[in-house]
């Protein structure tokens, strides 16, 4: 046990003298790894973006169903409570007919020849409607086929139904969820190829660092060390490589991101990025120093195992 | 205790540098391996490293075949070797001391021990002074010194110095030669490859000459002859 806890703090002077006296070698690394995890951080921001637009897109599709001015209340509060019953149903929204009337109103405040029409009808001729939130857009017409088969969700009350407006807005449906796909796989072979291009510069970087000590670990193992007091000290720089990356990653982010949430809080629909990055800041950093760690270490393994075989 | 058996080198490209040489170095003797640039003596000793493997025979310390050591095996043969270059071949980013420490370090001496014997052993070979400069700050006759106390730090069984004067001033292999009569004084096998016949002469032990990839001559008492 004395053994090995002298072998690791042997082994962690010499990372931390390595580290420091190899300064300039240790600093490329740091930059190369810090562009590699920034690359990781605006991959992980932009999909937070992406998926936030898509969310406000969708909340803003939702399939209608219209009564007719006859329908009583409570074939509509019935059709609402089935619909929520459905699992593919996220909301329903009840609009009373007094409602439609009033958001009419207000729709055409400045258009007096549509609201004399309207005083002229003497009725309200607007009748109530559903409007249905899916949980993902690929549900309406499911959603929707149910609401029309014969045998399916009104049951008693689809004589109250006038209309069902999915079918108007089938097309629209369908071309968001083939975007929506479409940009989900191009997004993830684009952040893929990224990624890994990034970690063959950082392998590459680190194997060019270790390059330079081919002679001193062709000596250590000639000196008779053991394979892991060689390698040890080069995992502690990795491990400190990826640490300050880290570091240094999360400083550059966190001013950025407070620049780009003021540039762009209308563009995006309202969502606060920096918000985002600050309440995600944990699962941020443990994603990066994993990523680094985990990157530093292999290059720096299969760097050193190359020059091991003495 | 070191037996080379019927021992034969060829490379990959056909180009065959030792060619059946045996040969025996008991404890304690000074052998100087002398020959021209190119006869094997670097291979030989590479061989006796196990940095290279032999394509016919087996090299022996004690009973134990080298090239047959594995792992940790390999790790304790190295630690009963000291090995000295002529390159010197120290680590550059560590102090003289830390350069001797080093040896002791990776064999698990004790903290104790290291703070005791490397200021010591640096003190025999006259860098006491110098101990905390770095390689690049010495001279090449202190840097061959510093390699020497590494050698002998943990006190092998055997010095190898591979041309160790061999990019020394003759004021500096005077020195050097000095050393590593005195460590083989005290009862340490030294094997030495040279070119330098001042040196052999001087020494007046064992001369083995080499020509071709094989041994011409073993003397018990030589002279450099070629």
């Amino acid at each position: 046990m004395a053994i090995k806890t002298t072998l690791t703090r042997r082994i962690i002077t010499a990372g931390l003298q390595g580290f420091y006296r190899n300064r300039t070698v240790s600093l490329s690394s740091i930059f190369i790894l810090t562009i590699t995890l920034s690359i990781i951080t605006s991959f992980y921001l932009f999909r937070a973006i992406f998926d936030y637009t898509l969310d406000q897109v969708r909340e803003k599709v939702d399939v209608r169903v219209y009564f007719t001015v006859d329908a009583s209340e409570q074939d509509i509060i019935d059709v609402k409570a089935k619909l929520l019953g459905l699992s593919q149903v996220k909301s329903v929204t009840y609009t009373s007919r007094e409602q439609a009337l009033n958001d009419f109103k207000a729709k055409h405040g400045g258009d007096t020849l549509t609201l004399q029409a309207l005083d002229e009808l003497g009725t309200n001729p607007f009748g109530a409607s559903l409007a249905i939130t899916a949980k993902d857009t690929s549900q309406y017409e499911s959603i929707a086929n149910q609401l029309t088969s014969s045998s399916g969700l009104l049951g008693d009350s689809s004589g109250a139904v006038d209309k069902i407006n999915y079918y108007q807005l089938k097309d629209s449906i369908d071309k968001l969820n083939s975007i929506i796909g479409w940009t989900d796989t191009v997004g993830f072979w684009l952040s893929m190829i990224f990624i890994l291009m990034s970690c063959m510069i950082v392998y590459n970087t680190i194997r060019l660092a270790i390059f330079v000590y081919r002679d001193e670990i062709a000596v250590m193992k000639l000196v008779g060390a053991s394979n892991m007091f060689i390698r040890g000290p080069f995992i502690v720089e990795a491990v400190l490589y990826a640490l300050i990356a880290t570091i240094i990653t999360l400083a550059i982010f966190y001013p950025a991101t407070v620049w780009v949430t003021k540039k762009t809080v209308f563009f995006f629909e309202g969502m606060n990025i920096n918000h985002y990055f600050v309440t995600h800041f944990f699962q941020l950093t443990g994603l990066l120093l994993l990523s680094g760690v985990l990157l530093a270490v292999i290059s720096s393994l299969l760097a050193v195992r190359k020059y091991l075989k003495v | 205790m070191l037996y080379f058996d019927r021992v034969s080198k060829e490379y990959d490209d056909g180009n065959k540098v030792l060619d059946n040489i045996s040969l025996t170095v008991h404890k304690g003797e000074l052998v100087s391996i002398v020959g021209h640039s190119g006869a094997g003596k670097t291979t030989l000793i590479k061989l006796l490293l196990a940095e290279e493997h032999p394509t016919e025979g087996t090299v022996s310390f004690h009973s134990d075949n080298i090239h047959k050591l594995k792992g940790n095996d390999m790790v304790k043969y190295r630690r009963k070797v000291g090995v000295v270059f002529q390159d010197f071949r120290l680590i550059p980013n560590k102090t003289a001391y830390e350069n001797v420490a080093f040896a002791m370090e990776a064999a698990g001496k004790h903290d104790d021990d290291i703070t005791e014997d490397v200021p010591h052993v640096l003190d025999l070979v006259d860098l006491k002074n110098k101990m905390h400069h770095f390689p690049h700050q010495l001279s090449g006759g202190e840097q061959q010194r510093v390699a020497i106390a590494r050698a002998i730090i943990n006190r092998p069984e055997i010095i190898i110095a591979d041309e160790p004067t061999g990019n020394l001033d003759p004021l500096n292999t005077y020195d050097i030669v000095q050393i590593l009569k005195k460590i083989n004084d005290l009862g340490t096998t030294v094997i030495l490859t040279t070119h330098n016949k001042g040196i052999v002469d001087s020494l007046g032990r064992r001369v083995i000459t080499m020509e071709d990839g094989k041994v011409t001559r073993d003397h018990k008492s030589g002279k450099f002859a070629m």
